[in-house]
């Protein structure tokens, strides 16, 4: 009862911009409509309730893109929002944008607010952070692939579904059985160039670019047309024109093949747990990403996707000191835990994972643990602790007409990638003098 | 000959037109001034610094191949959107004319298609054609065609077409039929009387008389697949695959608000604005000699 009077007060104060004039109000702009819109609706409720200093005002912006595009605009007119919500894509944009941004790290040094770097995980950690350990956006949403499994496809198919799918080559006998055996769709992606490529090289410990990623430097050129990463796609590209992987889109559209029963297994992030869970109408099970048993240093880590907080420049010292209290309650055990289990995103601090271990949800829900292991296995090497290029929108861009090249038959995965490194490095050298 | 009106005085004739030197002047002169100042520099998204590169924006648009491919692209494109959206509209205002029942009730089916914006437009065809659960190719799956436009440049390409151009074909019809009602029926039948069929009107007496028609739609739908198809572009093939559908006007736009290179985008603008400049000269040199009023 009590809960919901002072949840009716905080929306009521959401409301009234007249009550709102004694507090602090901080903006918080924002990707996420549908069921994560209202999950992440419901934690700025729950803060503004806990506390009477400070209203956070969050706002839709539409889709990744456009809300960093619209935080851009905002910050040329001089309006930008205290918090920006920028996909992992952005990070190198926001990053190299000194003067609009205001590290994490300083924020909650100003604000005094709860705040240990050392409490997330390496692996989201390492993707925000520069290489001096100096946090300069809180992780957010954070997901990272695996395999899904349709086991009823398999039986259909005549092929056992506990079958080991830990490594490729595992994989690509089990899609000749499940072609045999009459399966339509035996592979589907969503992701291509994250799962297969930024993904794949963190989880084989070979660059996908040099100066650790783009970590160490602006002068980074792409790597991605090495020996492992070419193998992996001249694969694919066989599995893709013996019609045993099947294209169907640069973006998640493979979802959709997946969760209407059609394809039997599925490379796609975590966070789709609660699409699949929500719509399957067949038995399905979550397994580690597979790798290439001899290839690279495989399995290090896997790398993550997602969106994380920059705090934007130009506001009030006591507005700062508003963002660190929600950012520190954003990243409090109880939010992140509640936050992990509703979505099939990573819990960003150790522990929020052991709080939802200890609560019996890895038992009640097999497999939506194998993210973060596969993420925690080991401490991130250079070549696994993220990437952070340039213009990298425009660069996956690239990377996804080249390996829709070799979906093709058009070019052999060694053009391709010859090719993709080519181009994209013409753009990382316009960012370089961009930035410089 | 032409009329002109003498002015006494320059008062009233700068007066008179000042609105529309106003109206340029702000939405056409100032932000193409801004491109063409901004085509000489990469700035970063924020607009926090510029490095000035000089004529390095264009250096690097012309030396990349797929930029240079999207030339002909944006023709094949224009061309082929101006003949699927004209010659159709042509035949069905024909037909609808020589209606003498009902013709009221097809005008106005035939017209709502023009209703359909061009990004919803771009969502119907994507669903019937998606390759996967799309009603048509699964029928030309049945007759044996693997269709898909998500790894086939040509058949993207088609689709893409076929979904700018179907929505156009309401626009120009009702131009088309406007026309073909003011073609003097006397002239028709005299010449039928003289023994000329239907298709020897058509091509001898009717088609010259609508070529003002013809040659205004001709402008105004080139215009149309140069400017306004992006909406059905982004949502049908996002300019893929390989960039067989990435025309000059969609790369502006990923380049400049997706992308964020907004030197990169305004050297295109430029471009662009000098082809189409070109291209509308060209049009009333040449085409419109042919026209007759």
């Amino acid at each position: 009862m009590q809960k919901s009077i002072l949840g009716a007060l905080a929306v009521s104060t959401v409301l009234s911009p007249v009550a709102a004039i004694a507090q602090t109000e901080v903006q918080f702009w924002h990707a996420f409509t549908g069921r994560l819109g209202e999950l992440v609706a419901a934690q700025v409720e729950e803060f503004n309730a806990s506390q009477s200093d400070y209203v956070v005002v969050q706002s839709h912006k539409g889709n990744y893109s456009e809300t960093l595009n619209s935080g851009i605009a905002a910050f040329r007119a001089g309006e930008q929002p205290h918090i920006l919500m920028v996909f992992e894509v952005g990070t190198a944009t926001m990053m190299s944008a000194k003067g609009a941004t205001r590290p994490v790290f300083e924020v909650m040094a100003g604000s005094g607010a709860a705040f240990d770097p050392n409490a997330y995980i390496g692996a989201v950690k390492g993707y925000y952070t520069t290489t001096e350990g100096e946090m300069l956006s809180l992780p957010f949403n954070s997901s990272t692939p695996v395999l899904w499994v349709n086991r009823d496809a398999f039986e259909a198919a005549g092929v056992d579904p506990d079958t080991d799918l830990s490594t490729w080559q595992k994989v690509g006998e089990t899609l000749d059985a499940l072609k045999a055996g009459g399966s339509q769709c035996p592979l589907v992606t969503a992701w291509q160039s994250w799962i297969h490529l930024e993904n794949f090289s963190a989880y084989h410990d070979v660059p996908f670019a040099s100066q650790d990623n783009g970590f160490a430097g602006l002068d980074t050129e792409l790597m991605l047309n090495g020996e492992a990463q070419v193998a992996h796609l001249t694969a694919m590209g066989e599995w893709a024109k013996d019609g045993k992987f099947i294209y169907t889109g640069r973006r998640n559209e493979g979802g959709a093949n997946f969760r209407s029963g059609e394809c039997a297994l599925f490379t796609e992030s975590s966070a789709g747990y609660a699409g699949i869970k929500a719509e399957a109408e067949f038995d399905f099970d979550v397994r580690p990403l597979p790798y290439w048993e001899g290839v690279g240093n495989g399995p290090q880590n896997t790398i993550i996707g997602g969106a994380s907080l920059w705090v934007m420049e130009g506001h009030e010292d006591a507005e700062y000191a508003g963002v660190g209290e929600f950012l520190s309650f954003l990243s409090s055990s109880d939010v992140q835990a509640k936050w992990h289990q509703d979505t099939g995103y990573l819990p960003i601090t150790a522990e929020a994972g052991e709080a939802t271990r200890a609560a019996g949800f890895y038992e009640d829900n097999p497999g939506t643990d194998i993210a973060v292991i596969q993420m925690t296995a080991n401490e991130p090497t250079a070549n696994s602790k993220g990437l952070r290029l340039g213009s990298f929108d425009q660069i996956r861009g690239i990377i996804d007409e080249e390996l829709e090249a070799i979906w093709a038959g058009d070019k052999t995965a060694q053009e391709a990638m010859d090719s993709a490194k080519e181009r994209g490095d013409a753009l990382l050298r316009r960012f370089e003098s961009a930035n410089n | 000959m032409e009329k002109r009106v003498k002015f006494r005085g320059w008062l009233l004739p700068i007066l008179l037109i000042a609105p529309q030197v106003v109206i340029s002047a702000v939405f056409f002169f100032y932000p193409a001034g801004q491109a063409i100042w901004q085509s000489l520099f990469i700035p970063d998204p924020f607009g926090l610094s510029m490095q000035y590169v000089g004529l390095g924006n264009f250096e690097f648009l012309l030396s990349d191949k797929f930029y240079r491919a999207s030339f002909a692209t944006t023709a094949v494109f224009s061309i082929l959107v101006t003949l699927c959206s004209m010659i159709p509209a042509l035949f069905l205002a024909v037909v609808a004319d020589r209606l003498i029942k009902g013709s009221g009730v097809y005008r106005t089916l035939l017209i709502w298609p023009y209703a359909v914006a061009p990004a919803v437009a771009g969502v119907l065809w994507l669903f019937m054609f998606n390759t996967r659960v799309g009603v048509v190719s699964w029928y030309l799956g049945q007759l044996g065609y693997d269709w898909n436009h998500v790894l086939n440049g040509t058949e993207a390409m088609g689709l893409v077409v076929v979904a700018s151009a179907w929505g156009r074909i309401s626009y120009n019809f009702l131009f088309f039929f406007a026309a073909l009602q003011a073609v003097p029926k006397s002239v028709i039948e005299a010449a039928a009387i003289d023994g000329a069929h239907f298709w020897r009107r058509f091509w001898t007496i009717v088609l010259p008389l609508l070529s003002p028609t013809t040659f205004f739609l001709l402008v105004v739908n080139i215009v149309y697949s140069f400017f306004e198809t992006f909406g059905v572009i982004h949502t049908i093939t996002g300019g893929g695959p390989q960039q067989a559908t990435t025309i000059l006007v969609y790369k502006v736009y990923s380049d400049g608000f997706v992308s964020q290179d907004l030197g990169s985008s305004s050297a295109q603008s430029v471009i662009l604005l000098i082809v189409v400049g070109l291209l509308t000269i060209l049009q009333f040199k040449f085409i419109e000699k042919r026209v007759h009023y």
